[in-house]
């Protein structure tokens, strides 16, 4: 209980530090969020300016900015007048959560085996052509991926739609399949690497030498230890996945919360782009602990470290 | 997992249908707040949900809107505007003359910020209750009985054009008071045009159904508008068949669209100025405008409509495009000349503005990011070092820092400037040099220009006023406060079965007009 205690105070103050030099760094951006090509009149501007507090001094903005934070209010949305930055998110969050976890379940559920039986294959012109395979997947870039992925499957064989968002799988697939190539390949790399050495290690050779069988020596004992450096990896993975969803959700359309972090920047939505940076900094603060959770289970070496 | 089991619920369907023109809209509309929207993507939608007293047809010509038909003074400073009988708002409400004053007093007042309220200046205390000077209660819109609307302005203005604009639709204000800032939600939001909002997905899509007790039943039941930020990737949408209508189109060559999509390209030219502008207020273009001159003439602008932006851009040598409403385009004559003879001219100009071999010219031209500025602005910097053998700094910024400071007029040169038009109006285009104008980013403080434009606001005749216009702009060209480069073409990808399609100079294309072969009633 104490320890996670300490690691909520924890996630609190990373959360605050990070909102806070987040303001900061934004404010000091040159341009405001109401200087466009047609700048609007200084009245205009004088009631935009007291709408949004921009006509207090930055540090009282700051105070209440926090303070409506505490209360669970992230603010009006400076581009998206109509909407609060809580209703955006709460509409976003969702389409980008699902999308995901989705690639990143596709890029753990294909590339687990990939690796492992490259692995068990080591040296042979098949795990030559996986690893291969893998490293060009690493290598594209998702704004390649993408429009190669709707050219075929929307354009030439009109299966998928190009774009937009219909909650639908239809338009889900392509999106899941350009944001998980680069996961699943390192996944396939990873993978190999840890199962190889696992399989190198003496009490695997020992337990092949008192006779147990192929199958049980790699489900039972290798597989384990060798998946170990895959679920440590799931938190760099995921912040993977959210960095690639603002390319991925621009190109097909799609209504998730990467977009916001580019536009939001763009355009100086202040309270937008705060928002977004509060929402997936909580979301990795928990995915950090439950990955950090299930390395403990897994790794019973582990549980005095924590 | 509440969230992931909700999702996978919403994974249900909602089909392409039949009766549902899926239209382009590039990026994200801003609000669905008649009163506030500064941009294209709102006003397109705001289009298909209200009616003004005025609109304009799918040709962009002005057709009766509530209004069936109005009357003005014989000093163009009076209009009584006569509406329909029977007017109603979506929820089946009756509209009345009362509930448009209101919503008059409501665009203008400080607190709403409504970007283009300015325009509506001319009307009595218009200006003065934008200032906070007077109240909302002093505008001088009346309604005498409740089917007649009474607009008096201080001075000759082109009103007709400017109530188009979404600042004059009626809002429903119970719903305003009742919602607030969330008013523009489906099944809040209260409008008066062919159109009701049923649902909006922010990031995806805006559906608007037909509005029943709109006068008259548009032909297609459903419109879809689809954010579009990317171009390309709205290219890919149209092409695997998801789209109807593009906003836009990438930069791509022109015979190859032609050769892949046919009569679906639509080019035509669009309401809409391309210019290099000059900072007057710092050295080296201060007060030097044989300099200006030069670097005007020595621009090639048949070589950059055909090989730079390419997709039939005609050359401006004016500000004010061909076709805005009751005005002649002007000409100056080294529009006249060759461009060879442009060129020596350039040269001699130089000299004359004190530069030369001994005295070589550097200059900063600064744009904004984005891959079709810098084309034009590496050619325009090729031309000024072969032609007139300077050097230029090209200075690419993003968005906000260019505006910024484009606006502050500081550390500017040249710069990347343009203009679409808001409203068919050459005032529109002119009046952003009049020294006290807030988008005057050249700084240009010209008293007899400014007087001109003063005398054209205050001309007793259309006529007059469009020739004291012209007479104001010659005299921004002869100053060379600007380089006019193009006027813009608008660009869409139209589906065969898409019909009343029409080009128009302002590009707006009112949903009720257009027809889908298709599509059952």
């Amino acid at each position: 209980m104490k320890l996670w205690l300490s690691r909520i105070l924890e996630a609190v103050l990373t959360l605050w530090l990070l909102a806070t030099l987040c303001f900061f760094l934004l404010r000091s951006a040159p341009g405001g969020p109401f200087d466009n090509e047609k700048t609007a009149p200084p009245e205009v501007q004088a009631a935009l300016n007291e709408q949004y507090r921009l006509d207090q001094p930055l540090f009282s903005q700051y105070a209440a900015w926090l303070g409506d934070v505490v209360r669970g209010d992230l603010g009006p949305s400076f581009q998206y007048t109509d909407y609060r930055v809580t209703e955006l998110i709460a509409s976003s969050f969702p389409v980008t959560f699902i999308n995901g976890s989705a690639a990143l379940l596709l890029s753990l559920l294909i590339g687990i085996p990939l690796g492992v039986w490259a692995a068990l294959r080591s040296g042979s012109k098949l795990d030559r052509i996986l690893m291969f395979s893998a490293g060009l997947g690493l290598s594209i870039p998702k704004f390649v991926v993408a429009p190669i992925l709707i050219l075929i499957f929307a354009v030439t064989l009109k299966w998928l739609p190009a774009g937009g968002w219909n909650n639908d799988w239809q338009s889900a697939l392509l999106p899941i399949i350009a944001l998980s190539l680069p996961n699943l390949a390192y996944c396939a790399r990873l993978m190999r690497a840890s199962m190889l050495e696992t399989l190198s290690a003496d009490y695997l050779r020992a337990a092949k030498a008192r006779g147990f069988s192929g199958a049980r020596l790699l489900f039972r004992h290798a597989l384990r230890p060798a998946l170990l450096p895959v679920i440590a990896w799931l938190s760099p993975a995921l912040i993977n996945v959210v960095s690639g969803s603002a390319v991925v959700e621009q190109v097909f359309g799609i209504p998730g919360i990467g977009r916001y972090f580019v536009q939001g920047a763009l355009n100086r939505d202040y309270t937008l782009v705060l928002g977004v940076v509060l929402c997936i900094g909580t979301a990795i603060v928990i995915i950090n602990a439950l990955v950090d959770a299930l390395r403990v289970r897994m790794d019973p070496r582990l549980r005095d470290s924590f | 997992m509440r969230i992931i089991l909700s999702m996978l619920l919403l994974l249900t369907v909602m089909p392409l249908s039949a009766q549902t023109l899926e239209r382009g809209n590039g990026p994200e509309p801003s609000t669905l707040d008649a009163h506030k929207c500064p941009e294209v993507a709102c006003g397109n939608i705001l289009r298909d949900l209200y009616e003004g007293l005025v609109a304009n047809d799918g040709k962009g010509k002005l057709i009766a809107g509530m209004a069936e038909r109005w009357q003005v003074s014989s000093d163009g400073r009076t209009w009584a505007f006569y509406l329909r009988p029977h007017l109603k708002w979506s929820n089946g409400e009756a509209l009345t003359s009362m509930d448009i004053v209101h919503s008059f007093q409501r665009a203008f007042t400080p607190m709403t910020a409504a970007p283009f309220a300015e325009h509506f200046e001319a009307i009595d205390n218009a200006g003065e209750i934008m200032r906070g000077e007077k109240p909302p209660s002093a505008l001088g819109i009346s309604a005498p009985d409740a089917l007649t609307v009474v607009i008096k302005l201080k001075r000759r203005t082109a009103l007709l054009q400017l109530l188009t604009l979404p600042t004059a639709y009626p809002v429903y204000l119970p719903a305003i008071e009742k919602f607030s800032a969330q008013h523009t939600r489906p099944g809040n939001l209260v409008s008066n045009g062919a159109y009701r909002l049923q649902m909006w997905t922010p990031q995806s899509f805006v559906t608007l159904e037909r509005n029943p007790n709109f006068r008259e039943q548009a032909s297609i039941a459903n419109v879809r508008f689809h954010v579009t930020e990317d171009a390309s990737s709205e290219l890919k949408r149209f092409e695997s068949g998801g789209l109807h209508i593009t906003e836009t189109l990438p930069p791509q060559p022109l015979t190859a669209l032609k050769q892949k999509f046919g009569s679906q390209l639509r080019l035509s030219p669009y309401l809409g100025s391309f210019w290099l502008g000059f900072n007057l207020t710092q050295p080296p273009l201060k007060n030097n405008r044989a300099l200006r001159e030069a670097l005007s003439l020595a621009i090639d602008r048949e070589k950059i409509t055909r090989y730079i932006t390419g997709f039939g851009e005609q050359s401006a040598y004016a500000l004010v495009p061909p076709g805005t409403a009751d005005y002649s385009p002007v000409a100056l004559n080294w529009s006249k000349l060759t461009q060879a003879q442009r060129e020596t001219l350039a040269r001699k100009k130089l000299f004359e503005a004190g530069y030369g071999k001994s005295n070589p010219l550097e200059i900063e031209l600064r744009y904004n990011t984005s891959t079709p500025h810098r084309r034009l602005s590496l050619a325009v910097a090729a031309m000024w070092r072969d032609v007139l053998g300077i050097k230029v700094r090209l200075r690419n910024e993003e968005w906000k820092v260019f505006v910024n400071n484009r606006k502050q007029k500081t550390i500017t040169q040249v710069f990347r400037g343009g203009w679409i038009a808001d409203v068919n109006d050459a005032r529109n285009f002119l009046s952003n040099f009049q020294s006290d104008n807030v988008v005057n980013w050249s700084g240009l403080n010209n008293r007899q220009y400014d007087d001109l434009m003063q005398q054209a606001d205050l001309a007793s005749s259309p006529q007059q006023r469009a020739a004291l216009m012209q007479q104001a702009e010659i005299r921004l060209l002869s100053e060379h406060a600007v380089i006019p480069v193009y006027f813009y073409v608008s660009k869409h990808l139209v589906d065969a079965k898409v019909h009343g399609f029409d080009a128009n100079l302002l590009d707006q294309h009112p949903s009720r007009f257009l027809r889908l072969l298709d599509a059952k009633p």
